[in-house]
């Protein structure tokens, strides 16, 4: 993976040390807090409800154990032993104090590792496939392009104070695990029919409260191209975004006023205005980035010790039936470790699991790890004889759960227990979907099924795309719940609709736990998902049981 | 017509540790809404949080929160401040934990 240059490291020496002054001139009193807040907000620090907030960037979701042995460190010098994996392969720590952010940030550049661009209108931390370099179904590792992007959109200076935050995400997959028709860009690697490797463009995808799906903006680009063109599409959305309203300011409202045709004529010409500047010196860079990324020496060895835990432990082969995905590589595996336990905050881990998870990656991964939008952390690259070993530490640090897919593998935002803007609660909601379930013993039984709340429209918990949806709102001064269904967060992307009215706090897991009944009684069978049956049968069947009340008013 | 004046506490966050304060009868900060003053008077309230916004060494983003009188102290009267008096849900920390004793900044 990548690794910092002296030119890297410099430069984020400079921002920390000044970072470090502005905090010391905001304590003495010379800062206000309207002029300091643009700057603590360019390096992740925001003040929440019970506390400043530091986010700190996981480039495209991926660390080496060295990273995450820091992370554990910040979590248990500076914070409450914990940390929170976001929806944007980030990570949040939810309780430093202003006068220890320039130590904490101190501590992450020592692992090339920083917060810059994790808030303010910039191009945020570019995200990617979370199987990068691993899945079986990619055309190439996405990650160097990721990198590549992310040293362009680093501290660009036409890019620093747009109208609105940007995010771009990458992926090379057959199947899109990155979510890329919610982001504003999104850069798919394809081959063409000539075998030559190139981009499609993605442009206006974004949730929130006017969620759209993204729209196919370039189908392939080459190469060179890449860099400019993104760089085109940004400049004209930074020209002619709109700037009177923040709730319209984002490109996928630009997309939507303008249209498409519109758009893709404004970047092609302002795409042969720059295309001549770059000359090249991105070509030289992305080949020295792709070094980085080269495949780990994946080892040739007989995988007799899974295949014998597999046939006699009947926990480890749930696990494994449920956690692992195939791997490119003969006799490997994709491990994603559940931070999902029943009960527990969905994205949530220890300083003790950080390590555990971290010294596994050393012993058994190639030493990486990644962060998923779906809030897991995942050894990319194990050896099938590796697992049973994995496995058994994996228990020691309650990270065995086996959920991944299923109903009690939640998204959540932080919502009211912690964001400023949240307008209801969305961990508790969570843990008591999954207690519930576990209690039931329906969880695998039930099959593949997404559920991701949000705690406000903002929708960092893309309950759009949940297969079932959950937005947590304040109606008349009380927490209330809109459902949606048939929302999907893949390449089939979809925005779910909306049930109708909402349910009290008190109301919503039972209102999830009949849209589950109903479900289990109107499938075909157990190979047909939640998300297939919806298909097939629409909103009103799931309606009847959602709102039982109203169908006996009816009857 | 003018909605009529509901009665207010003045919080805001502290600079340093960015947890949630009150202002006081003597104009200082306290980390209890129980020891904050309840303002009843609209001109007395705005008055309150100007002197609030005078104390950007301590206080971050003071504003005007609805509250009731309560046999200890002001209560909160919207779901959002009574998690900001208490602390998250999910973990016993940040203003649960503390105790009650009383003290100010």
């Amino acid at each position: 993976m990548y690794a910092y240059n002296d030119f890297d490291t410099a430069f984020l020496a400079t921002r920390n040390a000044q970072f470090r002054a502005q905090v010391e001139r905001r304590v003495a009193g010379a800062l206000t807090e309207d002029e300091f807040k643009p700057l603590r907000l360019m390096n992740g620090v925001y003040l929440q409800l019970h506390a400043y907030m530091l986010r700190v960037a996981i480039p495209y979701g991926t660390l080496n154990s060295r990273q995450m042995s820091q992370l554990a460190l910040l979590a248990e010098k500076w914070d409450k032993g914990y940390g929170h994996f976001t929806t944007r392969q980030n990570i949040q720590f939810n309780w430093p104090k202003l006068s220890d952010i320039p130590d904490m940030l101190d501590a992450l550049a020592e692992v090339d590792m920083h917060a810059i661009q994790t808030s303010g209108n910039t191009i945020r931390n570019v995200t990617a496939d979370h199987f990068a370099g691993a899945a079986a179904d990619e055309v190439e590792d996405p990650r160097p392009i990721a990198e590549l992007i992310r040293q362009w959109s680093t501290d660009h200076p036409e890019f620093q104070f747009m109208g609105r935050k940007f995010k771009i995400a990458v992926s090379a997959g057959e199947k899109d695990r990155a979510v890329l028709k919610a982001h504003d860009l999104a850069v798919r690697v394809v081959r063409n029919d000539a075998g030559e490797t190139g981009y499609q463009i993605l442009v206006g995808g974004g949730l929130g409260r006017t969620p759209m799906i993204g729209k196919v903006l370039h189908d392939f680009l080459p190469r060179a191209d890449l860099l400019p063109y993104i760089e085109a599409v940004v400049s004209v959305w930074n020209q002619i975004g709109r700037r009177d309203n923040k709730y319209k300011a984002r490109i996928k409202i630009t997309v939507h006023e303008h249209g498409l045709d519109d758009i893709r004529a404004r970047v092609e010409e302002r795409f042969t205005a720059i295309r001549p500047t770059f000359e090249g010196i991105d070509q030289t860079l992305f080949a020295d980035i792709q070094e980085h990324f080269a495949a780990p020496d994946f080892r040739d060895a007989a995988t007799s010790a899974f295949e014998l835990a597999y046939g006699s432990d009947p926990l480890f082969r749930s696990w494994a039936d449920t956690n692992l995905s195939e791997h490119r590589a003969p006799g490997y595996s994709i491990v994603t470790i559940s931070l999902k336990k029943q009960g527990d905050t969905p994205g949530d881990a220890s300083a003790n699991q950080m390590r555990t998870m971290a010294t596994l990656a050393k012993a058994y991964g190639h030493d990486e790890l990644r962060i998923s939008h779906e809030q897991n952390v995942i050894l990319p690259h194990v050896h099938k004889s590796d697992l049973p070993a994995i496995y058994a530490a994996l228990r020691e640090e309650n990270l065995h759960t086996a959920n991944i897919g299923l109903v009690s593998d939640i998204i959540a935002c932080p919502g009211m227990d912690y964001c400023a803007l949240a307008t209801a609660r969305s961990i508790p909601v969570a843990q008591q979907i999954a207690t519930r379930f576990d209690e039931l013993k329906l969880e695998h039984d039930i099959g593949h099924l997404q559920i991701k709340i949000s705690g406000c429209i903002n929708a960092c918990g893309h309950h759009h795309l949940g297969h079932i949806g959950i937005l947590g709102l304040d109606r008349a001064g009380v927490e209330n719940y809109q459902i949606t269904l048939g929302g999907d967060a893949t390449w089939e992307a979809n925005i779910g609709d909306r049930a109708g009215p909402g349910f009290a706090y008190d109301e919503i897991v039972p209102a999830v736990e009949r849209l589950v009944q109903a479900y289990l009684k109107l499938r075909q069978g157990a190979d047909e998902t939640f998300i297939d049956a919806y298909r097939r049968l629409g909103l009103a069947p799931f309606k009847a049981y959602l709102y039982p009340e109203v169908r006996a008013h009816a009857a | 017509m003018a909605q009529a004046f509901t009665p207010k506490v003045v919080t805001a966050n502290a600079l340093i540790e960015g947890d949630v304060i009150y202002l006081t009868e003597a104009g200082e900060w306290t980390r209890f809404l129980s020891e904050a003053v309840l303002l009843t008077d609209e001109a007395d309230a705005q008055l309150r949080l100007l002197e609030a916004e005078q104390q950007p060494g301590a206080a971050v983003g003071p504003y005007l929160a609805d509250a009731a009188p309560g046999a200890t102290g002001p209560q909160p009267t919207h779901f959002r401040e009574e998690f900001r008096r208490t602390g998250p849900s999910n973990y016993f920390h940040g203003k649960q934990v503390e105790t009650t004793a009383s003290h100010s900044l």
